[in-house]
């Protein structure tokens, strides 16, 4: 057996471990309440809706099934913007947000970053990545490493490149608006969780005349990185973006399964606003046990 | 009357204006104190950590109670990351980010399905309170028929399985128009908490720094 497959076993069944040891003792610490809330039903037959779903369209992508997706302009931008810096001998900024690890538009961004950082090794571009928090710093030293090693060149991975700046907030933002006018980056990519920071970081990266692509869940950030970037993802054109690079069957299928969620999700809205009429023109009255059924426990 | 002292108040008003001089361009004073301000914080949160989570919730817990035996394997996890110093051991690294990516995702997903998406769902397709309290009929289904469209709209916007042509195009531009005017009314928002931030380092250049010099 190779030696990183033995690894990722390894790890595969450490983690489990750690999983199973954390939910029993969450179960022995509950002493109070019961193991299995009753009212939650709805949500665990969600939860079960799409896993079957994401399930469903990941084997049929393993089976060679091809699954369209439409473009996201933002995303065909990465590798021109790569290139862009390749030509002119300046690195890229990525920043996988502000957030830590536990957070999702932070693992989002930190997905995006291999993808990234493969088409980076493979132009030979320098890349800087600076990180808010430890753990974020080892998942994209890792991230970054695997990517140099995936595209052929692992000795050309410089450790360096990926840096703890600061924990503080604005103490991170002036750090990176430093790095911004100091190494002038041909190209900044902000893809992850940013809070007030995020015009700060859009704004200096245009006065420096980078290329910039930004993307984001919080609704708040999202205009100001309109305003100032070329290409902004929205909301979740950032969880698709890893999919949508990569085109592998597990993170394809996923984004297919979540598709098939808004399906469900349209036509449960559609059935609901018929339901509430009815039972307005009082020609059908289960409206209530529907709408119960959507109520958060 | 200023509650800093004169050395406060000139460090306090020295910092604010290198920070500022970056509006100019880089300058040796600007990275003086953008150096200052991340060395402080990477000391601060080192302090932090050290004392509101190894101490607090592992070393203390532990040493009170027995039982509490098993935060030596959350403890274990972080020591974990520090294999990444050695070539031999660095894989071990992947374990704490593995835990913390996967409990991460599964706790998301049932979270927000439960505390986001049925509760929007449902309250998207009740009728509407019309703001002002108002109970014209006419206004709660206008208000209704607005937050229908909208939804479903943007909904249809984000759904990457089909090209945005005939009708599933119009429908994504007409989410499109609906989350440009959500952004325009948040970028509203959010520029008067900044502007509002401005004032107040201004008015403590102003009142409490200048101020200082005329007693």
């Amino acid at each position: 057996m190779p030696a990183h497959l033995r690894n990722t076993i390894r790890i595969g069944l450490t983690a489990l471990l750690l999983t199973v040891v954390s939910v029993s003792s969450a179960f022995a610490q509950a002493e109070d309440g019961p193991a299995f809330l009753t009212n939650r039903i709805n949500a665990l037959i969600l939860v079960i809706v799409f896993s079957v779903a994401v399930m469903y369209f990941t084997q049929q992508a393993r089976k060679g099934k091809t699954l369209f997706l439409r473009k996201i302009p933002g995303l065909d931008a990465v590798e021109e913007a790569v290139g862009r810096a390749t030509e002119m001998g300046r690195p890229i900024l990525y920043i996988p947000g502000i957030l830590d690890l536990d957070e999702m538009d932070t693992i989002a961004g930190v997905s995006i970053l291999g993808r990234v950082t493969k088409i980076v090794a493979e132009y030979e571009t320098p890349l800087i990545v600076p990180a808010r928090y430890p753990t974020v710093l080892a998942a994209c030293q890792e991230i970054c490493e695997q990517a140099y090693a995936e595209a052929g060149k692992p000795d050309t991975f410089n450790k360096d490149s990926v840096r703890y700046l600061a924990g503080e907030q604005f103490a991170f933002t002036a750090a990176v608006n430093g790095i911004m006018m100091r190494e002038r980056p041909a190209t900044n990519i902000y893809l992850g969780g940013f809070f007030a920071e995020s015009l700060l970081l859009a704004e200096t990266g245009n006065a420096a005349g980078s290329i910039q692509i930004a993307g984001t869940s919080q609704p708040e950030q999202l205009p100001f990185f309109i305003a100032a970037c070329d290409y902004t993802l929205m909301g979740e054109e950032l969880y698709a973006a890893s999919a949508y690079l990569s085109h592998e069957p597990l993170m394809t299928g996923g984004l297919k399964g979540q598709d098939l969620i808004k399906v469900i999700l349209i036509t449960v809205i559609i059935v609901g606003v018929i339901l509430s009429l009815l039972d307005h023109w009082n020609v059908i009255h289960f409206f209530d046990i529907y709408s119960g059924w959507f109520q958060e426990a | 009357m200023t509650p800093f002292s004169p050395i406060e108040l000139w460090l306090m008003a020295f910092v604010t204006l290198a920070i500022f001089s970056f509006l100019y361009k880089d300058n040796p004073v600007y990275r003086l104190v953008e150096s200052i301000f991340a060395g402080l914080s990477a000391g601060y949160y080192f302090g932090l950590v050290w004392d509101t989570v190894l101490m607090q919730q592992v070393v203390d817990p532990i040493k009170t109670d027995s039982s509490n035996l098993y935060l030596i394997i959350p403890a274990l996890l972080g020591i974990l990351l520090f294999s990444r110093l050695t070539q031999k051991w660095s894989y071990l690294s992947r374990v704490p980010l593995a835990f913390v990516i996967g409990s991460t995702s599964g706790i998301f997903i049932t979270s927000r399905l439960q505390g986001l998406v049925l509760p929007q769902i449902r309250t998207t397709f009740m009728p509407q309170n019309v703001p002002g309290g108002s109970t014209d009929p006419w206004m709660i289904v206008v208000l209704s028929t607005i937050v229908v469209v909208g939804v479903i709209a943007t909904l249809v916007y984000f759904y990457f399985s089909h090209e945005h042509k005939g009708v599933i195009g119009w429908t994504a531009r007409l989410g499109i128009w609906f989350i440009m005017i959500s952004f325009g009314a948040h970028f509203g928002y959010t520029v008067m908490g900044r502007v509002s931030l401005l004032i107040g380092r201004v008015q403590f250049l102003v009142e409490d720094w200048i101020g200082s010099f005329t007693g």
